[in-house]
């Protein structure tokens, strides 16, 4: 694998729910190091983009591949997936049945057969990393949404992933909590992690992306810098958006 | 156990003292016929607990093997789940337990095996059987109630379908799924009377020949009805015991 092997790469993809057809010809490249925000109205696809990525759902046409490697649904090819890309969701997704704790050693220990003492280790760096070591022995219930949100993004650091993909990772949160949580995501671009984000943060966005792809009704309708997708987006579709979302 | 019985027999025995439509003294714990009939009845117990223990934990395993194909996206795997759901739950107990003892020995001969089964294993395979097809719906609905995120976060960490299953998704819907599965190892317990039929020597078999040699049918079923009764007040003390106590070290 070369160095300037891309992260992620998607041609051509296609894929339907049912009879719907969610992507449209979805053409994505993701280098090592690059920061890739994905922004569009809801129902245009976004999410789906970056589940068919690490395979939370399987696309019909076209190709996508991790370092690499093509996504068939082999379990070699899932295995890559597992072993490259880190995942933060909406709605957090901590087990609530497990400590701060043992929600960060479970993926190292089970599917990684790392001892406990490592696992332990490791979490807590991650957990210093997001600012809560503090909390690493309550229960999730007992945490605030932004601090769950950074349990969530310590748990997947905790597999030390190439890639990080995060949907919508402040939407579910209260006003007053998403700046902690970006704060985590600003710094670990900073430190040069690999990441696809679909957001609604325009401020967050033209901080961190270094290119910007904007999505409607499953097409990618427009990519580029911030600079050229703020300052003078070619679309008529990005222009209404960024109008509509911008204007507040 | 003789005292606290002899004392319910006096209360007993003092309202319908000697009119001959009464018989209580076939169980009466005072009179040494009495006291040998009612251990020759409670000697059963021990084979109904056995029975329904090997019966529902079969049930609980198997339940499980049969509810996780129904969760599968693929169509044709879960047909496997719904066809052996809706046979087997369509299936009385009773044909089947004649099914399963005098029928599935000649399926054996046939396949050349010699393979008796006895009424003690014939009632387990029968109960355990009917059983399956309600715990695997029990088992179903309990992990799809826990919300599909749990799974596919455990995903992106690296677990496998195995590895989902037991560290993320069942101890999350063992809570759901206990208070239902009780309520099965109740059932299987009030079903297992149906042993009685192929000659298992249980409470029910054990009151069914006392009452062909004794001729009082009201006082011995009686005592079977509080025999069970028992039984299952017992069961569902220890339920709630275990739910309190799951209960505790899950909220936090």
């Amino acid at each position: 694998m070369s160095v300037t092997q891309d992260a992620i790469e998607m041609i051509d993809v296609d894929k339907w729910f049912g009879d719907f057809q969610v992507l449209k010809g979805i053409n994505l490249n993701v280098k090592p190091g690059d920061r890739v925000v994905i922004c569009g109205p809801s129902g245009s696809g976004k999410s789906t983009v970056v589940r068919c990525i690490n395979r939370l759902e399987a696309h019909q046409k076209g190709v996508i591949k991790i370092g690499g490697v093509v996504q068939d649904g082999s379990s070699a090819a899932l295995d890559a997936i597992r072993s490259e890309v880190g995942m933060v969701f909406q709605q957090f997704n901590l087990f609530p049945h497990l400590s701060v704790m043992e929600n960060l050693v479970l993926g190292p220990m089970k599917a990684r057969n790392m001892s406990r003492k490592d696992a332990e280790a490791r979490a807590m760096k991650y957990l210093e990393r997001v600012r809560i070591p503090e909390q690493a022995h309550k229960r999730p219930s007992q945490l605030s949404g932004g601090q769950q949100q950074r349990v969530a993004i310590a748990r997947s650091l905790c597999m030390e992933p190439r890639v990080m993909l995060f949907d919508e990772p402040t939407s579910a949160l209260d006003p007053e909590m998403i700046s902690e949580v970006l704060d985590v995501i600003v710094e670990l671009a900073e430190e040069g992690m690999t990441m696809v984000v679909v957001t609604h943060e325009m401020g967050f966005a033209r901080k961190v992306a270094d290119q910007m792809v904007f999505m409607d009704a499953g097409e990618i309708v427009e990519t580029g810098t911030p600079q050229e997708f703020f300052g003078s987006p070619k679309s008529e579709r990005t222009q209404a958006f960024l109008k509509q979302i911008l204007q507040h | 156990m003789r005292g606290i019985l002899s004392l319910a027999a006096l209360l007993t025995l003092s309202g319908c003292g000697s009119s001959d439509i009464w018989g209580w003294y076939v169980i009466n714990p005072m009179t040494a016929s009495g006291w040998v009939n009612i251990k020759f009845l409670i000697n059963g117990m021990g084979a109904t607990i056995l029975l329904s223990v090997i019966a529902a934990s079969i049930s609980i395993v198997l339940g499980l093997l049969v509810a996780l194909p129904g969760l599968s996206q693929r169509r044709g795997v879960r047909a496997v789940n719904r066809v052996y759901v809706e046979i087997v739950r369509a299936i009385p107990l009773l044909p089947m337990l004649f099914w399963v003892f005098y029928g599935l020995p000649i399926v054996f001969k046939s396949m050349g095996l010699s393979l008796q089964i006895d009424p003690f294993w014939g009632a387990i395979i029968t109960l355990a059987l009917s059983d399956s097809a309600f715990t695997a719906e029990i088992y179903r609905a309990g992990i799809q109630s826990i919300a599909k995120g749990q799974a596919e976060a455990a995903k992106t960490i690296g677990l496998n379908y195995y590895q989902t299953m037991r560290y993320v998704v069942l101890p999350q819907a063992v809570r759901r799924i206990l208070p239902p599965l009780a309520n099965q190892f109740i059932y299987i317990v009030k079903m297992s009377a149906f042993a009685s039929v192929i000659g298992m020597q249980e409470l029910t078999r054990r009151a069914n020949e006392l009452v062909v040699t004794e001729y009082r049918p009201l006082e011995i079923y009686s005592l079977l009805i509080v025999e069970y009764l028992v039984l299952v007040l017992v069961i569902s003390a220890g339920v709630r015991w275990l739910e309190r106590k799951m209960g505790s070290d899950e909220r936090g």
